[in-house]
């Protein structure tokens, strides 16, 4: 899987939806089932996965079910492009 | 006067072939559910609790998710007569164990007879239960609940209940929330509903569509309980599903031309800013004539960037009104935005906040936009008080206190608790506001209480969750909220004392903070401010004082350039 995905997600999640720029996801953390996203969040994931890597990932599919960390995100989103 | 069973009823007899409601579920048809269908559903759920030994009077706890057994298990209850209280569904980031204490807690105050829920969840139930111990006699499974049959009225326990009865029970949540129970009255909720109902017009053409939670005030009274005991359609969808995707809502509106709505005001900016054009192809929302902005502080920006960005889509500027509501009182205190436009009114920022008086705006003064939250509802009397206890002039910040004829029996179980909330026959609400001619403006809290997207949060539930992380000493921590202008909500700030200096051993205390706050109360923390001993301000008696607390993270926010 490749950084090109990894680093922006990371760099995103810990910027603007943890506020805490410096803090470093490691790539199989949880971060749905572990509440490090919450609800109010996961629609600003999906809109910043559509607007950067141009694939768009459906409401229903907003749970830890489909992914759950950094690893499983960027896999979901190479398979669609 | 009218009970619950006697409505439901009189919709069976009438209209039996009405839609009751609509069920949305993202990803599947449309689901709805006639006043026939609705009571057959009931009357089967009757049986069951017959069955399991529950009696009229009896509390159930109702432990289900947006859909048919809900709605069927809810009104069952009513129709037997038995007390319904809805408890919120263990999510993803809360730890079982968690729930389960909360669950055992509400157990322990409100000694229900019987919990429905689903078989899945069915172990989880029995974990926090002690047999033979605590009140609870049946864990009721939806799936093993008898089907929809003809009702017998006659038989129903609910047709024998009087307005006087207690007909359901409203909680907050978290630890603190669970332990005041707001039990409701048929006649206080009839009240409320007639008067509320005068007040926004409400004809038998209004259409409701909502995702609101129903185990919360806003969602269970005005977006359950009045569209179906009044006969209106009641359009609902899961809230799960309206967070990932806001656009339901508008669609939803569109496709059932819905005219009534109630959101709390982080919803405007959450709608606003998330939903994408093309999810708005073909919507028209010119049929919404009240959407009320209810139960956490609203902002007149929310309403402006909601208009800007809804009114290509036939949103109407006077379709924006304005709500202040409490369980207290079984739902509105007030309404603005029906008759005349809501208003909102430019104040001096230093006046109010220090001389507690609401000047309107001078030249090259700080101002602050106040909203109007409308006036009192029908039979709802509204004073501002100070702390004594006597009527403030307009323009003077006090307690806000309210007299009904809708006010709550008490809290279940709690008379401590009851007597406490009442002086002089006025219900004291916890909230600070000024009136000018009889409109509301709410200006703060007495109470320490944090309200995030409508959801009441109870500071010392949090703070008590960080005391559990090694590092943070019981009693050297401090919860509060802080408005958010981009959210358009508040968020959780967390100040704690720790020995450790080192910033690598803070990050670890502040990540576990985060961590056992969030499992343990399914709060997400903005930010978690360490700082070294003797930092945080305590009243004489030792305990933690949030406002001044507040006021001093700000200011050091603020020294530091990070705005708040």
């Amino acid at each position: 899987m490749s950084d090109e995905i990894i680093v922006p997600l990371g760099k995103y999640i810990a910027a603007e939806i943890l506020k805490q720029s410096d803090r470093v996801l490691n790539v199989d953390e949880p971060l749905i089932s572990s509440g490090l996203i919450d609800s109010f969040h996961l629609m600003d994931l999906a809109l910043f996965v559509e607007d950067t890597f141009g694939v768009p990932i459906d409401d229903a599919e907003l749970n830890a079910q489909t992914f759950d960390s950094l690893a499983q995100l960027a896999t979901l989103i190479e398979s669609r492009r | 006067m009218p009970t619950f069973s006697e409505l439901l009823w009189d919709h069976f007899k009438q209209t039996p072939d009405k839609d009751a409601v609509v069920l949305l579920h993202s990803g599947l048809p449309d689901q709805p559910v006639t006043y026939r269908q609705l009571i057959h559903g009931a009357a089967g759920y009757v049986d069951t609790y017959i069955a399991n030994g529950v009696l009229p009077g009896d509390v159930m706890i109702l432990i289900l998710q947006h859909g048919h057994d809900l709605l069927y298990a809810y009104f069952g209850a009513i129709l037997h007569g038995a007390i319904p209280s809805i408890m919120p569904f263990l999510t993803e980031k809360l730890l079982p164990e968690r729930y389960r204490a909360d669950l055992a807690a509400l157990v322990a105050v409100t000694r229900p007879t019987a919990i429905v829920t689903y078989p899945d969840f069915e172990p989880e139930v029995r974990a926090a239960l002690k047999p033979g111990e605590d009140s609870v006699r049946a864990v009721i499974v939806s799936d093993r609940a008898q089907g929809p049959r003809e009702p017998d009225f006659g038989s129903f326990g609910g047709l024998h209940r009087l307005p006087d009865d207690i007909v359901l029970l409203q909680h907050s949540s978290g630890t603190t929330g669970l332990q005041k129970g707001v039990a409701l009255s048929h006649q206080a909720v009839i009240n409320q509903l007639e008067s509320y109902g005068r007040t926004i017009h409400l004809s038998d053409g209004d259409v409701f569509v909502s995702w609101l939670p129903l185990y919360h005030d806003m969602g269970l009274i005005a977006c359950w309980l009045m569209p179906i005991l009044l006969g209106n359609l009641l359009v609902l969808m899961s809230p799960f599903d309206w967070i990932r995707a806001p656009y339901r809502l508008m669609q939803a509106v569109s496709q059932y031309r819905g005219t009534l709505s109630w959101l709390p005001n982080f919803a405007y900016n959450f709608c606003a800013q998330k939903i994408r054009d093309r999810h708005l192809e073909g919507v028209d929302l010119s049929s919404w004539r009240a959407i009320s902005n209810c139960s956490e502080p609203m902002r007149w920006d929310s309403h402006r960037i909601f208009y800007e960005r809804f009114k290509d889509y036939g949103l109407r500027y006077a379709a924006l009104t304005t709500c202040y509501a409490m369980a207290e009182n079984v739902f509105a205190v007030t309404q603005g935005g029906i008759d005349t436009p809501v208003t909102y009114e430019d104040v001096d920022r230093d006046s109010l906040q220090i001389d507690r008086i609401a000047r309107p705006a001078m030249e090259g003064r700080a101002v602050v936009r106040m909203l109007g939250a409308g006036k009192a509802i029908e039979n709802t009397t509204v004073r501002i008080v100070d702390g004594r206890g006597a009527s403030l002039p307009d323009r003077n910040v006090g307690e806000v206190a309210l007299q009904s004829n809708c006010m709550l029996t008490g809290y279940y179980h709690r008379p401590d608790e009851t007597e406490k909330a009442f002086t002089d026959g006025w219900y004291l609400t916890g909230d600070f506001g000024y009136l000018v001619d009889g409109e509301l403006h709410i200006t703060g809290r007495k109470k320490d209480l944090i309200i995030v997207g409508g959801k009441n949060i109870y500071p010392q539930d949090i703070e008590l969750l960080a005391y559990e992380v090694p590092g943070v000493h019981a009693g050297r921590a401090s919860a509060f909220g802080v408005f958010n202008d981009e959210t358009g909500t508040e968020d959780v700030v967390l100040v704690a004392e720790v020995e450790a200096d080192d910033p690598a051993d803070r990050n670890k205390i502040a990540d576990a903070v985060r961590v056992t706050v969030t499992r343990g109360s399914a709060v997400a923390l903005r930010y978690v401010h360490l700082v070294g001993p003797h930092w945080l301000v305590k009243t004489s008696s030792g305990k933690t004082a949030r406002s001044a607390n507040r006021e001093k993270f700000l200011k050091e926010m603020q020294e530091k350039g990070q705005l708040f």
